[in-house]
């Protein structure tokens, strides 16, 4: 009895120093070199594998980081200078500091502004609705309200306004990872440089109809009359097939061009309020 | 026992309420708006510009590559303007704005009703007048004529088969045009056998048409190699892979054309215009067109210049019933409802379908419960239920395996979906993406 546990332990130990011995010559024939400094780079990076840099997946991006003779283009928008600054100073590079940006949707076509002329009952995703219908207003270019930027977005920065149905970003939450701007079938997400406190001067809006049949489907249209951009002292607006087009590079946040806009298309959003100048006081009438 | 295809389809209620109505002539309207892509295939290019005087039958845009059309005038008058005007997507497509002045028509048309028999033109004439006509696929597919009748290299046809199935509900537009001009549509057939070569030719009728299949086969006696075969109801018989399946027994292979079985399908109305352009030197500027609903209070059929805004159809028929919930451009199952009433016909218009509120709300859907229904009817032998997943869920590369590409989008799946759930909304979505990768593939 005892001698069977005995040749038992035996046997099996002679087994595993065998399997041990292979498995080491093995590993050292078949052993494939990795880079330690990629799981460095990965351990700094977010880990959040929200494909905003380009790349795969946080693994992806930090081997594409480590194979890289300078930083240039690669950038985490989710960790920011931050975060880059310590990839950068774990493979001895020099960082490129990157300006952060914020996702915004351009588009105010809210149900008070943009009349509904029809109704969509099919499949309720913007892709499929903007594939076989330019949507329920006489905007083409408009928001569909279906969502497949909420849908998209990994960080819960955009949330579906209930009463206007249109997508509202979050600002604080916003990584700029650009997942929206892929979702959206129409367009309309454009990721900003983001300003001191969340300041922003945008026009609102995408349609590129001529003017008298973008304001029919919409109050709030561009209807492409160039005062803003004759208005713009840094240069920072574009007019472009019936569109004007803040660039957020150049725009300085004056603000000239709000109040010259004939259908309030160009917003101004987290400022304070304007100061209301006080009326002229009537004139006393002598006699 | 009848003869149908053999795989899948469904029975929807016919609703046929307009098969007893008798064709009658639109007056031509005030104004038309005619699109430079009403086939598939290349838009054609305009050839004429704001303030030119045109007549019916001139040629204003001419075909810009072989998968391509001419269009004509289907009015005289002045051209108002070349503009962007919105389609039955409500997405604007360029197109011609004519004011109409009078109704006179340029030299060489014949307009008389006298039955032309003797075919005085040989295959290759034949085809480049079909061309020069601007004919394409009136069944609703719109794919230009001339371009089936030549086979590729090394493919020769051996039967063809006319399309007189009209399997979609409501529609009634082939059925009328069978019964009023039997005559012409045989010699239609006639041309387009001489064209292909073949000397064999089945006209394929449902069976719920008995006055058309008695009224066809009488007149096929005068005929040499025509014959009409009756069809079990069954949709989408008149798909072109089923309707050959039905009447040989043939089956296309998967992303063939139905010439590798050795068969062209044609439908009725397109013989019938192939007659008039080629015996009555008729371009093709005006079809019929089926406008029905149970609201309508006069369901009818009516021949139609092509451009014609809608709204003077549904005027026609007794206006727009109140409780409209939809307007379709095409039947029940593959039509697509509109946004406006402005939207023109075009030559793929076979119908005006005015749905009642209560019958145009989708249901409420419900997840999908397994009970494979939608594969059971898929007359494609494709899994709906999960080519549908796939596109929601953008699997692309799985969904061009799965062959999402044989989908003719006949909506049988969404049909008899018991989850109401819209099946084909995404798989014609998969569809799209799943192309243009291959095309992008093949760049």
């Amino acid at each position: 009895m005892s001698i069977t546990v005995v040749y038992t332990i035996v046997t099996l130990a002679v087994i595993g120093a065998a399997a041990a011995v292979i498995l080491y010559f093995v590993a050292q024939k078949f052993k494939v070199y990795e880079d330690p400094r990629i799981d460095e780079v990965e351990e700094a990076l977010p880990g959040a594998n929200c494909g905003g840099c380009g790349y795969a997946g946080c693994r992806a991006f930090a081997e594409a980081c480590v194979s890289a003779s300078e930083m240039g283009d690669l950038n985490c928008p989710v960790g920011g200078n931050d975060t880059m600054s310590s990839v950068a100073s774990i493979l001895g590079l020099e960082a490129v500091k990157q300006d952060p940006r914020v996702a915004f949707i351009r588009c105010n076509g809210t149900c008070d502004h943009r009349p509904k002329t029809s109704t969509f009952d099919g499949a309720t995703t913007c892709a499929i609705a903007s594939s076989v219908y330019s949507g329920e207003s006489n905007c083409q270019y408009g928001c569909l309200g279906y969502g497949d930027c909420y849908d998209a977005c990994d960080f819960d920065a955009i949330v579906m306004h209930p009463e206007t149905g249109i997508p509202e970003i979050i600002d604080d939450k916003c990584v700029a990872c650009g997942a929206c701007v892929d979702a959206c079938p129409k367009d309309l997400i454009e990721l900003r440089k983001k300003m001191p406190k969340n300041r922003k001067v945008v026009v609102a809006c995408r349609n590129q109809d001529k003017g008298g049949v973008a304001r029919k489907a919409c109050d709030v249209a561009c209807i492409g009359c160039s005062k803003c951009f004759k208005e713009c002292p840094f240069d920072a607006i574009t007019m472009e097939n019936n569109l004007a087009f803040i660039d957020s590079d150049k725009c300085k946040l004056c603000r000239k061009c709000v109040p010259v806009c004939p259908t309030n298309s160009i917003l101004e959003l987290n400022f304070p309020p304007r100061k209301v100048k006080p009326a002229e006081k009537e004139e006393c009438t002598t006699t | 026992m009848l003869k149908t295809f053999n795989l899948g389809g469904v029975h929807p209620p016919e609703n046929k309420l307009s098969k007893d109505k008798a064709i009658e002539v639109l007056p031509v309207p005030t104004s038309v708006f005619i699109p430079v892509a009403q086939h598939i295939g290349a838009p054609a290019t305009p050839v004429v510009k704001r303030g030119d005087e045109v007549k019916v039958g001139q040629v204003i845009a001419k075909s810009s590559s072989f998968v391509s059309t001419n269009i004509h005038s289907s009015v005289s008058g002045k051209v108002k303007k070349v503009d962007f005007s919105s389609d039955s997507s409500g997405y604007p497509k360029e197109g011609i704005f004519i004011d109409v002045e009078g109704d006179e028509w340029i030299d060489g048309i014949d307009r008389s009703t006298d039955l032309v028999k003797e075919i005085s033109v040989d295959g290759p004439e034949i085809i480049q007048k079909i061309q020069d006509a601007g004919i394409v696929g009136l069944g609703g597919a719109t794919f230009p004529t001339h371009v089936k009748l030549v086979p590729p290299k090394g493919m020769k046809a051996d039967v063809l088969l006319i399309n007189g199935v009209e399997c979609e509900p409501y529609l009634t537009s082939d059925h009328r045009l069978m019964l009023e001009k039997a005559d012409e549509i045989l010699v239609g057939t006639r041309l387009l056998m001489r064209a292909l070569n073949v000397d064999k030719a089945v006209i394929g009728i449902e069976n719920n048409k008995p006055d058309a299949i008695k009224l066809i086969k009488e007149k096929c006696k005068k005929y040499n190699g025509l014959s009409v075969v009756a069809l079990k109801v069954q949709y989408p018989q008149g798909g072109e892979k089923q309707l050959i399946n039905a009447v040989t027994g043939k089956e296309v292979p998967s992303g063939a054309l139905p010439i590798a079985v050795g068969t062209v399908v044609s439908n009725v109305g397109t013989a019938y215009a192939v007659y008039e352009a080629i015996q009555k030197n008729k371009p093709l500027i005006e079809r019929v067109v089926t406008v029905t609903g149970k609201g309508v209070s006069k369901p009818s059929n009516f021949l139609v210049r092509v451009g014609t805004a809608t709204s003077e159809l549904v005027d026609a028929a007794g206006g727009l019933p109140e409780d409209t919930g939809k307007v379709i451009s095409g039947g029940p199952m593959m039509g697509r409802a509109i946004p406006s009433l402005d939207v023109p016909v075009t030559k793929g218009t076979s119908g005006i379908l005015l749905m009642r509120e209560q019958e145009a709300t989708r249901e409420e859907t419900m997840t999908c419960i397994r009970c494979s229904r939608c594969t059971t009817v898929c007359p494609m032998g494709l899994e709906p239920y999960l080519l549908k997943k796939l596109g929601e869920k953008q699997i692309f590369d799985r969904a061009e395996k799965e062959r999402i590409m044989d989908c003719i989008e006949c909506g049988s799946c969404s049909y008899t979906c018991p989850s109401n759930l819209p099946l084909l909304d995404y798989i014609r979505y998969g569809k799209g993406k799943v192309g243009q990768i291959i095309r992008s593939r093949k760049k």
